[in-house]
């Protein structure tokens, strides 16, 4: 990983436009006290590409996620964000830049619905909100953006004023995905967006997530430890183990040939129905 | 007259500089609440605590006190928080709205315009305009900090999805001086435009949640809306029946079991002067002589 992170620095060190890495990450710690929540993590992701990250339970991937988005903060390292005034670090950042940062260009979609969405506010209420965040007032205007993105990720515009716990997971799920994309952010934060819902609809979402990945260009950094997830949407894959990265690379390149130890312990832990 | 064995206005006065400082804080930060050391007031909370203190810590013994509850002088609550500082106080009261120099109120905004030589106290139930959105009070100071009002209009485009206007009729939010969204207290939106630009200082009391905040004289308070939405004052489409007016809210008060009802001023002192000048409504009689 060393020679491979030290040959991409090296390149990209000179330009500072956006040409760059639209999220580039060095050295990224967070320690809990004596243990280690993810070391020394770093990598560069390109606009329009989707990383996936894989690793066991506790390999500290939903940790390295939550000090990417900025919801924990890292002991060292620094993430910086290709913003629409140039490249900045998000961890030097202020508060309010980064929750305005939060709510237009990055978005989070949280492994249960529940942590993402208001379960007390209508379907249309929820996907408005990050309209009304940045500062849309036209109620026509905001019901017809989310009427938009309901029939687009597959709800019946009928369902627009009833709550989400009105709704199946599935349901829910592809709402909270509604409700992420519909002021087009251009880096999405998944955290096993998948987890918790049957194979059918799972591959419903997934058919969903890759078409809107590609439509609108997203930049997705995805955590999962369902490898098929990864296999169907990221193009490169990081894998984790007791906070390191011990392996990364084009998707098929490591589920198919995987190097390392653990990564080979997990690619042949997968059923094969 | 003041029984000897309370302090002036019955705080004592390390309490109310307490409360004055907060006061002044809430004058310096428009819409801003400010947290100060509610006491134990002798009524429970939820009947005025909060006013009560602000009002204490306001009173000289030259203010003349009026107190309304729903606009009323006559009811429980007004009754006996003037009678409270009739007895602690000893400071004259009236109902007579221009008479007045301390003003607490429940739930209204006189209809007599207010002076700059007024001072009016509201009891706040909640002060906490996204509590019932957002319950984490850690989360709702740092959306109040960092301006990030966009949950309000959430309130707001739910109430038109579910109605079809905006139906929040009371504690109708408004954003003070282009900064802080504050909650009014539970007036009727009626009186949302009384808040902006009124000459008298306008105080809020919260005594259970324990905050303090503050309209100065003159600064502008905006009811929050969406351009296809805009905000409406609304009341009864009625006139007063005591005392004609049609420009006042009013209560519904119900006067048999055959479906009959009145329309009556909420704000029992303007129908009074009304009467008393000669204005009558469809079942009102003319005031009789020596009575009023």
């Amino acid at each position: 990983m060393g020679a491979v992170e030290l040959g991409i620095s090296a390149k990209m060190k000179p330009e500072v436009t956006s040409v760059g890495p639209l999220l580039a990450v060095r050295g990224l710690t967070k320690r809990y006290g004596a243990r280690i929540g993810c070391a020394d993590v770093g990598f560069d992701l390109w606009p329009g590409e989707v990383l996936g990250i894989v690793g066991e339970s506790g390999s500290g991937k939903s940790t390295l996620l939550s000090c990417l988005a900025g919801h924990l903060a890292p002991d060292a390292g620094s993430v910086v964000f290709d913003t629409s005034e140039g490249p900045r670090d998000v961890l030097a950042m202020t508060e309010p830049e980064r929750r305005r940062l939060s709510r237009t260009d990055w978005a989070f979609v949280h492994q249960n619905p529940r942590d993402g969405l208001r379960m007390g506010v209508t379907a249309g209420g929820n996907v408005g909100e990050r309209l009304m965040a940045v500062g849309a007032r036209n109620y026509g205007a905001i019901r017809d953006r989310a009427t938009d993105w309901l029939g687009r990720v597959e709800i019946a515009a009928e369902r627009i004023d009833d709550r989400p716990s009105a709704f199946s997971g599935g349901m829910q799920q592809r709402l909270q995905i509604a409700r992420n994309l519909v002021t087009g952010p251009r880096l999405v934060f998944m955290d096993e967006p998948t987890g918790g819902l049957d194979v059918s609809v799972q591959a419903r979402l997934l058919d969903l997530l890759r078409g809107l990945v590609r439509e609108m260009g997203l930049s997705v950094i995805i955590v999962t430890h369902d490898l098929a997830v990864v296999r169907l949407l990221a193009d490169r894959l990081m894998v984790m183990k007791s906070g390191h990265v011990v392996e990364q690379g084009l998707t098929d390149q490591v589920l198919d040939d995987p190097q390392h130890g653990y990564t080979q312990l997990l690619v042949s832990s997968v059923l094969q129905v | 007259m003041t029984d000897q064995a309370y302090n002036f206005a019955y705080l004592d006065e390390q309490t109310k500089r307490m409360i004055r400082r907060a006061i002044l804080k809430g004058v310096a930060v428009p819409g801003y609440q400010v947290p100060f050391a509610s006491r134990e007031m002798p009524m429970p909370y939820g009947w005025g605590t909060g006013g009560v203190q602000v009002t204490a810590a306001c009173l000289t013994p030259e203010d003349v006190l009026k107190v309304i509850d729903q606009g009323a002088d006559d009811t429980t609550n007004a009754v006996s928080i003037r009678k409270f500082f009739q007895r602690t106080a000893g400071v004259a009261t009236t109902e007579a709205t221009a008479e007045a120099t301390v003003i607490q109120t429940r739930h209204r905004i006189p209809e007599a315009p207010l002076t700059e030589d007024q001072i009016l106290v509201y009891q706040v139930p909640i002060p906490e305009p996204l509590r019932f959105l957002e319950p984490r009070e850690t989360e709702t100071r740092k959306m109040h900090s960092l301006e990030e009002y966009g949950l309000m209009h959430v309130k707001l485009y739910e109430d038109i999805a579910r109605h079809g206007h905006i139906a929040t009729a009371y504690a109708y939010p408004v954003k003070v001086e282009g900064r802080y969204v504050m909650d009014p207290s539970p007036i009727p939106r009626f009186d949302n435009p009384k808040l902006s630009g009124s000459p008298a200082l306008q105080l809020f009391g919260a005594g259970r949640e324990q905050r303090i905040y503050a309209l100065p004289p003159y600064s502008r308070a905006v009811s929050l809306d969406f351009e296809d939405h805009p905000f409406e004052a609304s009341k009864a489409p009625h006139d007063c029946d005591l005392c004609g007016a049609s420009d006042s809210y009013l209560d519904e008060v119900i006067t048999d079991d055959q479906g009959g009802r009145m329309f009556v001023c909420s704000d029992t002192d303007h129908c009074r002067c009304r009467r008393a000048a000669g204005h009558v409504g469809r079942l009102g009689a003319p005031v009789a002589e020596g009575v009023a």
